[in-house]
């Protein structure tokens, strides 16, 4: 062991001198677990290759790709991103068009699936196992061998005691220090002792997590899926999870539509409270599940208290209002939608439109009349103001319900076959006067009715609440759970674990010095190979404990 | 109660500021060779012990600066700054016992701060934690109920507490005159037992490693002062402890603070599971936690890596401690993201 390290008051303690940095200290002892090094020949490709395994897997090395990997999470939090926000990252498309092409090139709106930030922690965790393995091995053998040999000076150790007068029973001391739950080894007239091994394997079990950690989000995005709906309350608008119900949805890269797993939901009533303030308090939404053989069931679920189905979990996202608007054409015909109404502002202000494609039909060959379609855009206030403008809800819950309508009389371009938003008239029609805008705006309090100059007429009947909710499946949760345990674990014991190791040396004693018939001199040093501020203690009181005068023994112990 | 926890407040930044003045009046009182006794001192005790035990050269990156003189000197020689100051000469008489002043102001400050917190928590039932004024109030109570066991258990780190109660009165004012908001119970997306444990063991961690901040600057000086710099900031390295017992200081609050900043980011995921139906989800806020958790991260990799040198490593300390910083202001003023916490509309 070189003293000359420990003085020089740099390094990871214990790291014999002269070994390359990348290597883990040897804990087998002071011969290292050095690599035969440069001195057979090997071939230049080879020999490159080996070295650059080396540089990779350096300490050195593993800092840069951290700091790399820091510095390349920055831009996802600057720049919208895909997976996060789709509709941030469209108006970012709009707002800068001659930035967006080279930044999406190079991954900006995908930053934590592109190829620089995927090749930084491919390379990182390459490093982390080329790291670890050896290391690991190391490990596996230091815990079977015995504490390395005394070196020859003990008083060059940090720590070292001289007992004259000793009994001279090395068996003794071995039996104390295995009491103390050391590891010991009798070597003739040298008992060598080592502690804390615990440090090493959890800075073992710490990095070995890391990859746990890795894998679980790996599988996570394999074979996870998830979708995003609106689902409107009432039976006819229950849903069955397949994947054409979902707005938005993403299957990981192995799975297949036919693998959702089968469930009915239906929203049965949604209730939310709210502060005097408009602050929502409490949410709760009310369903009735149908999965599998079972009968279906009622089951409630709220935000933070997600329902659980077999096989996914159905998380409440948001909720808001869909008016109930019943049409009656020239025909007298009645027709009624409970489309919902996005809401645009804490106070839950709802826009949205009300699309009647298939009224004012011919009453003879039922066909369809492309310019009589009619629609309504509107604004729903659960709380209206008692005079105008109306166009601000007061409160988000329904005090004072009102819809502000604005009908439209025309071709809707429904059968152009391009999808449009369903909460926005096509204002392509509009413009271009296929669709035409009737009389002004009218706001109706619920159970009113507004007749059009044509006769026909629209009722708005009351509300029914819908939920925004997201059905998902992650198998690779329990993975990373148990993973992120362990790390915490491995990261605890390595950080305050000691490694430490003790040597006691017998010689002869001078005869002049013998007072008693004891005629041994005991020599011993001690190493910590960390930091540990409590070793000179601990120390003093391993001297005092192998004293063969009993007394002493128990007065420090 | 609303207004009292309000009022407190005034009372608590006022403490600091105080405090902070006391400390300044000592700093500038405080003759060289007081506080330079005090910074030499862990090399002095190794030395005694050194000759004790008969073992050459102190015991070098193992050993912590306290213990070996712990078990070698008697108490007062190592507890009392205070007490071992001549008794002549009324410039250092003063210096000390403005010293004292600040940091019994600072216990006060602490105790009202306190105050403040549970006042707060008491108008609006539930944890002060519910947004970003009541969170920094309560990480930064955290930050002070360090110092001041750091300081219980090291007197000679005493110089360092001018910029301890700086950065309290700096921290404070940005709380009240920027953050504040009025009561408000949570909303129903923070209505969760790990919303309390994710938000408390944040504010601990961030209390901490806000406190491990000043020992790393500290240090950085102290290095430079030691190295022959004299410019502005390395002049004030003049009166600070040795840079030595800076460092390790710097480690081990770090070493403290991170697996409980590991164990808050690990209950952040289980919350956000619960309420949004992913554990992590790159938001703003999650990103920037996941910067600070790999800055630190690399920390204490640097520090473990012989080849690199202990400013080196420092510097990534104090880098961690400015991804913290965007963490706490920066994304919510700047980003919108899914953590219903600004506050600022
Ligand atoms: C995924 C990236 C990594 C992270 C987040 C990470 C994190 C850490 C942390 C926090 C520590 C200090 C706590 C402890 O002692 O356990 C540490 C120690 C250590 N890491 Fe890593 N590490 C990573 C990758 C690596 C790699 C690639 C290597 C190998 C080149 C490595 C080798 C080590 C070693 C040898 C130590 C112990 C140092 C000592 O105390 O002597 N780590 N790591």
């Amino acid at each position: 062991m070189s003293i000359e390290q420990h003085g020089r008051g740099t390094g990871s303690a214990g790291a014999p001198t002269g070994v390359a940095e990348a290597e883990p200290p040897a804990p087998g002892g002071p011969a290292g677990g050095g690599r035969p090094s440069g001195v057979r020949r090997t071939p230049l490709p080879l020999a490159l290759l080996r070295n650059s395994w080396r540089q990779l897997t350096s300490m050195r090395t593993a800092l840069i790709l951290l700091f790399l990997l820091a510095l390349a999470a920055i831009p996802g939090s600057v720049l919208p991103q895909r997976n996060i926000n789709i509709e941030n990252v469209n108006r970012f498309a709009a707002e800068h068009p001659d930035l967006f092409p080279a930044l999406d090139r190079l991954g900006g709106f995908d930053v934590y699936a592109s190829p620089w930030f995927s090749a930084i922690y491919v390379l990182l965790f390459t490093s982390l196992v080329g790291c670890i393995l050896p290391r690991l091995r190391d490990h596996l053998r230091a815990l079977r061998a015995a504490p390395p040999p005394a070196p020859k000076r003990l008083d060059r150790l940090p720590r070292h005691a001289v007992l004259t007068d000793h009994d001279g029973d090395l068996a003794r001391i071995a039996a104390a220090l295995r009491g103390r739950r050391w590891r010991v080894a009798v070597r003739g007239d040298t008992v060598s002792a080592e502690k804390g091994y615990l440090k090493e394997t959890g800075n073992l079990l710490f990095h070995l997590s890391l990859l746990g950690v890795l894998l679980g989000v790996g599988l996570g995005s394999w074979y996870g899926w998830h979708g995003n709906l609106l689902l409107v309350a009432g039976p006819e608008n229950a849903y069955c999870n397949t994947l054409q119900q979902y707005a938005e949805s993403e299957l990981g890269h192995r799975v297949d539509a036919a693998d959702l797993p089968p469930f009915c939901l239906e929203l049965t009533d949604f209730t939310a409270t709210f502060l005097p303030s408009g602050q929502p308090e409490s949410f709760r939404a009310e369903t009735i599940v149908e999965q599998g053989d079972r009968a279906p069931y009622r089951a409630s679920f709220s935000v933070n208290d997600p329902l659980r189905l077999d096989g996914a979990s159905v998380y409440l996202l948001g909720h808001g209002y869909a008016p109930i608007l019943r049409y009656t054409d020239r025909n007298g015909v009645s027709q009624t939608s409970d489309e919902a109404f996005l809401s645009i502002d804490g106070n839950l202000t709802s826009e949205g439109v009300a699309a009647f494609p298939d009224v004012n039909l011919d009453p003879v060959t039922g066909a369809r009349n492309p310019d009589l379609q009619v629609a309504f855009e509107g604004l729903y206030l659960p709380t209206a103001p008692d005079s105008p403008p109306f166009t601000r809800s007061m409160y988000p819950a329904e005090r004072s319900p009102a819809v502000m309508l604005f009908a439209y009389r025309g071709n809707l371009g429904m059968d152009a076959g391009i999808p449009g938003s369903v909460y926005r008239l096509d204002q392509r029609q509009v413009s271009s006067g296929r669709l035409t805008q009737i009389g002004e705006g009218k706001l109706l309090r619920p159970g009113e009715k507004w007749t059009l100059d044509d006769g026909t007429s629209v009722e708005f009947l009351g509300t029914r609440q819908y939920v925004t909710i997201s059905a998902r499946y992650d198998p690779g949760e329990r993975i990373v759970l148990i993973s992120s345990a362990l790390l915490l674990v491995g990261l605890m014991t390595s950080l305050f674990g000691r490694r430490r190791r003790v040597w006691f040396r017998l010689s002869p004693a001078p005869a002049d010095t013998t007072t008693t018939g004891r005629s041994s001199l005991l020599e011993i040093g001690g190493l910590p190979r960390t930091e540990y501020a409590g070793f000179a203690d601990e120390f003093d009181r391993l001297v005092a404990a192998t004293r063969p005068d009993p007394a002493t023994e128990e007065g420090t112990d | 109660m609303a207004a009292l926890s309000d009022q407190l407040l005034v009372v608590a930044i006022l403490c600091y500021l105080l405090a902070m003045i006391c400390h300044a009046v000592e700093y500038a009182f405080g003759t060289r060779s007081v506080i330079g006794r005090a910074a030499a001192r862990p090399e002095r005790a190794r030395v005694l012990v050194g000759a004790g035990v008969g073992a050459a050269g102190g015991t070098g990156p193992a050993d912590e600066p306290g213990p070996v003189a712990d078990t070698a000197l008697p108490d007062t020689a190592l507890s009392g700054s205070d007490a071992s100051v001549p008794a002549g000469g009324s410039g250092p008489y003063r210096a000390v016992l403005a010293g004292r002043t600040a940091v019994a102001l600072t216990g006060l400050a602490a105790l009202v701060h306190l105050a403040v917190l549970v006042t707060r928590g008491i108008a609006a039932e539930r944890m002060p934690w519910g947004n970003m004024y009541e969170y920094l109030l309560s990480v930064t109570f955290v930050g002070v109920v360090g110092w001041l066991v750091l300081l219980y258990r090291r007197p000679t780190l005493r110089h360092l507490g001018l910029f301890v109660a700086l950065a309290m009165v700096l921290l404070l004012a940005v709380a009240g005159l920027l953050l504040y908001v009025p009561i408000v119970p949570l909303v129903p997306a923070l209505d969760s037992y790990w919303f309390v444990v994710h938000v408390a063991t944040i504010a601990v961690s961030s209390g901490i490693l806000l406190l491990g901040a000043v020992p790393a600057v500290m240090y950085l000086i102290r290095h430079g002062h030691d190295q022959g710099k004299r410019s502005f900031p390395y002049s004030l390295g003049a009166r600070v402890p040795a840079a030595d017992t800076l460092e390790r200081l710097t480690f081990r609050l770090h070493a403290f603070a991170f697996p409980i900043f590991t164990f808050a980011v690990m209950a952040g995921a289980v919350w956000a599971e619960a309420a949004w139906g992913r554990y992590w989800g790159w938001d703003p806020k999650e990103i920037w936690a996941f910067i600070s958790w790999v800055v630190y991260a690399g920390y204490l990799h640097a520090r473990a890596t012989p080849s690199v040198k202990r400013p080196v490593a420092t510097w990534i300390a104090v880098l961690g401690f400015l991804t913290m910083q965007m963490n706490l202001y920066g994304v919510n003023i700047f980003f919108e993201g899914l953590h219903s916490y600004g506050g600022l509309d």
